[in-house]
């Protein structure tokens, strides 16, 4: 028995009416940040309690700003497919759901855009 | 019509928690307490982008005891969210979804998370900071 109507089949388009691109992206960043977040612990455990000039020093070479940005894209992507699925869930209201993903989409680009700007001046520092 | 043989959704409040139940609303709460800590993440990196004050304040309010409570919450979380998140890839590409392998991977992701966030606060403590 297929649990899907005969209506959605033709469309091919799921509840989320975009396929399967949002799932895919979700997996995708999800394995980008198995390395990327084994490093961010690894690097984070060994400069606790730097000062200002330690941090300038680590964080201003290309291969540490590189992956911090990495990081922080891939982060903030898979955050936002992944409330986005969340929100989805439990908010039955069409504006309410609407508003909500907007603003969850703002701050994660405005957060995404400090941290990476942040990183870009400690590198241009360093 | 098709929509005559569909199942009602569980109702949650009958069951008796399961590993696997447990395990599962746990990804879903540790990935918002993840999005949730992007916030400290990003305050800390623009604390250090804007100069030696801001970052020392910085590295006070996360040295602080509230501080380190919190981002022991979130290591574990982290931690949680990434080991159970490759259960979630092995699904995903078909591997262990067999009942008895979803409890063995269950418990490993239980065990690793744990091992992890001990690991890695030891290492925070007495390996290459400080
Ligand atoms: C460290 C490596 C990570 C891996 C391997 C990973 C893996 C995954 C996977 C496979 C899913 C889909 C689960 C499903 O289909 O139900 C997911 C969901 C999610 N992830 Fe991650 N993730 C990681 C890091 C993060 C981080 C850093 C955040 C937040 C900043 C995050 C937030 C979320 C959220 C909010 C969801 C949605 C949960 C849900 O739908 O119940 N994840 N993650």
């Amino acid at each position: 028995m297929s649990l899907r109507s005969p209506i959605g089949r033709v469309r091919g388009l799921g509840s989320a009416k975009e396929g399967v691109s949002h799932w895919w992206s979700q997996r995708m960043t999800a394995v980008a940040l198995v390395p990327l977040t084994l490093w961010f612990v690894a690097a984070v455990t060994s400069h606790v309690g730097a000062d200002h000039a330690e941090m300038v020093a680590w964080v201003g070479s290309p291969v540490t700003a590189g992956l911090f940005i990495l990081l922080i894209a891939a982060t903030f992507y898979h955050a936002y497919l992944g409330l986005q699925v969340v929100i989805e869930d439990y908010f039955h209201s069409e504006a309410a759901k609407v508003v909500i993903l907007v603003l969850i989409k703002g701050a994660c680009f405005v957060l995404a855009l400090i941290g990476v700007l942040s990183v870009l001046t400690l590198l241009f520092e360093g | 019509m098709a929509t005559t043989n569909r199942p009602l959704s569980p109702h949650l409040q009958v069951y008796r928690p399961q590993l696997t139940s447990v395990l599962s609303i746990l990804h879903r709460g540790t990935g918002i307490a993840l999005a949730v800590g992007t916030l400290l993440l990003i305050y800390w990196l623009a604390a250090a982008a804007g100069g030696s004050e801001s970052f020392a304040q910085a590295q006070g309010l996360i040295g602080s005891w509230v501080g380190r409570l919190l981002l022991f919450g979130w290591t574990f979380a982290l931690f949680y969210h990434l080991c159970n998140g490759v259960r979630h890839l092995f699904w995903d590409g078909g591997y262990g979804l067999e009942l008895p392998d979803v409890y063995r991977s269950g418990w490993m992701v239980v065990a690793g998370s744990f091992a992890l966030t001990v690991l890695s606060w030891l290492f925070g403590y007495f390996g290459g900071g400080l």
